[in-house]
């Protein structure tokens, strides 16, 4: 029988290998899946996850999924790493819309005036200090009260979805709308700008720079060696005077702050107007992307690009292929699942015993 | 009091997928595993029992498969985390997010389909004025959920059994040390808490709302997370919290029947207020929780180290 034996010290090697064998593995599992509903295997692999990359349409429309999904993980993973479990990114993200959106619903005209980048820069601070807000009442009744934050941030995300339903419903309802329940579109001058010709918009810049800038923080600034430390060694850290309350704030609000932008982005980008689903479970897939991102800003750029090569190939597997569109989340899962298997052989290794 | 006793009935209905789950989650945690993967067995069984059932036409096959479900994804978690030692944080939510691509895959073809809605009640005592549309017109799973939790205050507190799997949730070195497989001990735990889960979750599907609607147990998996706790991990406080629980979301469908002037949206936040509440309430008091709470909760054993 196959057992695990404690390795002296991790292997580096098994680090950098353990994510390409989850690809991998999840890859066979994705073979099986479409042997099991009757489709080609080889076809629908080339679909999921090469087709997505042959053009650069393609191309674009993963950076569309990119930016929100870096922008939540870069803080999830600065969370996660001083083991702070914020999994509310979702709700954050919902706020962060809502809050840009009532910005810009205030200032837009729908005459084509207002807006320009002063403008489109305040909506993107509505939108962080919504998201910020929203992560900030999981920080508060940790700290004051110690309640769970897996829970709490957890149940906040059902409470923002609702009540971004009840405004979209109410008072964010375009008059024009043939009562459908959404706001009206936005003018061009509180939109994004795009590269030309595609969707994708400055979002991904904002995520790129937040994950050079976390991990700048992580590698050179004391905050950030507090925060591993905090995370590794919650005693040694104690023991060092590093406090763990304004490692909880800072993650929280920082994290918040991030998944609002993105929000924000949603709505000033893709999407151009409030809807009552800005996010089709960003929030939660940038949960995997931080795990699958080794909890490291750059590996976490990487993993948030086969994140949305996953949005992008299950969407057109569904178009292609008729498969379901849930097949994203079950790849998303299968990674995960992989991931967390192979990275046992990092602290441990194999040994026949008989 | 003729109004309340649909209410009251009404209560114990939504209060069982609850105390269902709930239930088995507190099994988990008394072996030392907490599983975050309760919403996402809970939606594939939900999704699996719907299709069963409208397939065979028996809703005991529905309900069998959904309770195989929760422990065929409870047997992967265990496996995970109990012999692989992963993390059992990450390993839940992935478990979460995994159940609700996969419920909806199945439950895709089945969205609209109806399955004839059974009566069940007690007899005599469901002829009884008022106690008897409120308490004795239930589907025996009701009743069910009610003797699981006798039943497990039995086996936790009175039983040889449950006092090794409470020793192998506060310490499991001391229970390996003594003999016990505590891995096994583990996986037999997670195994019937995900078919604990699994029961819930064919009992929104084929009982509580009679239908399949993508994401339709919306948190009910995280809110009988909460309830453990809630109950500092004992079986008959499960029975009050998850009809407390069943209580909200029931008054907050009768406050919009009743015209309350609030948005339907802002009432449907109730449940889920209520355990950020309930949550902040219990753990005020560090010490009060860290003395219920099995002392290895969370932690990986490896036995070979």
């Amino acid at each position: 029988m196959l057992e695990l034996i404690p390795r002296a010290e991790p292997s580096r090697r098994m680090a950098w290998l353990s994510p390409l064998l989850a690809l991998a593995l999840t890859a066979l599992c994705g073979v099986f899946m479409f042997l099991a509903v009757g489709k080609s295997p080889l076809q629908g692999l080339w679909v999921f996850f090469i087709e997505p990359i042959s053009s650069l349409r393609g191309w674009s429309e993963i950076g569309v999924k990119v930016a929100p999904l870096l922008l939540c993980a870069v803080g999830l993973a600065l969370c996660f790493r001083a083991n702070i479990f914020n999994i509310g990114a979702e709700g954050q993200l919902v706020i962060g819309a809502a809050t840009a959106g009532a910005f810009i619903l205030q200032f837009d005209d729908g005459q084509g005036g207002g807006g320009g980048p002063f403008m489109i820069a305040l909506a993107l601070l509505a939108g962080a200090i919504g998201g910020a807000f929203w992560a900030s009442l999981v920080a508060w009744l940790r700290d004051r009260y110690h309640a769970n934050e897996i829970l709490v941030s957890l149940m906040l995300v059902y409470v923002a979805q609702l009540l971004l339903s009840y405004l979209v419903h109410g008072v964010m309802r375009d008059p024009d709308g043939f009562g459908f329940p959404q706001s009206r579109l936005f003018d061009a001058g509180f939109l994004l700008p795009v590269w030309p010709g595609t969707r994708l918009h400055l979002g991904i810049v904002f995520a790129l720079v937040a994950a050079l800038a976390a991990w700048l923080m992580l590698s050179r600034l004391f905050t950030g060696y507090r925060l591993t430390v905090g995370g590794l060694a919650p005693l040694a850290a104690r023991y060092a005077g590093f406090s763990s309350r304004r490692a909880l704030w800072g993650c929280m609000l920082g994290s918040g702050a991030l998944a609002g932008v993105a929000g924000a982005c949603e709505i000033m980008g893709p999407i151009g107007q409030v809807t009552p689903s800005v996010s089709p479970g960003y929030g939660f897939a940038a949960i995997i992307v931080a795990f699958v991102g080794r909890l490291h800003p750059i590996g976490v750029i990487f993993a948030s690009f086969i994140m949305a090569l996953f949005y992008i190939g299950g969407e057109l597997s569904q178009t292609r292929l008729g498969m379901p569109n849930a097949i994203t989340g079950i790849f998303q899962g299968i990674l995960l699942f992989s991931l967390l298997a192979c990275d046992v052989l990092i602290h441990q290794r194999l040994r026949w015993r008989r | 009091m003729d109004a309340l006793a649909p209410l009251i009935a009404a209560a114990m209905n939504a209060g069982t997928p609850l105390m269902l789950a709930a239930l088995g989650l507190l099994i988990n945690e008394k072996s030392g595993v907490i599983n975050l993967g309760s919403e996402g067995m809970m939606l594939v069984a939900a999704a699996l029992g719907f299709a069963m059932t409208v397939q065979t036409g028996s809703s005991v096959l529905g309900f069998v498969s959904g309770a195989l479900a929760g422990a065929l994804m409870a047997g992967l978690f265990a496996w995970l985390v109990v012999w692989l030692g992963a993390n059992q944080v990450a390993c839940g939510l992935a478990l979460s997010l995994f159940g609700v691509g996969v419920s909806a895959s199945i439950g895709l073809p089945y969205v609209g389909a109806t399955i004839k809605a059974s009566s069940w009640s007690v007899p005599f005592l469901a002829d009884l004025p008022f106690v008897g549309p409120a308490l004795f017109q239930h589907h025996p799973l009701v009743y069910g959920a009610l003797a699981l939790a006798l039943a497990l205050a039995f086996f936790l507190y009175r039983t040889r059994a449950g006092l090794v799997l409470r020793a192998v949730g506060e310490s499991p070195e001391s229970a390996h040390a003594l003999g016990y497989p505590v891995r096994r001990i583990r996986l037999a735990a997670l195994l019937f808490g995900g078919a604990c889960c699994g029961l819930a979750g064919a009992f929104m599907s084929l009982v509580y709302t009679p239908m399949w609607v993508e994401n339709m147990v919306s948190g009910r998996g995280w809110i009988a997370l909460a309830l453990t706790p809630f109950a500092t991990w004992r079986p008959l406080r499960v029975l009050v919290g998850a009809y407390l629980f069943g209580g909200i979301t029931i008054l907050t469908f009768h406050m919009q029947a009743l015209g309350v002037p609030i948005a339907s949206q802002l009432l449907s936040m109730l449940p889920y207020l209520a355990t950020i509440f309930v949550l902040v309430l219990i753990s005020r008091n560090v010490d009060w929780i860290r003395i219920n709470m099995p002392a290895s909760l969370g932690r990986v054993f490896n036995p070979n180290s």
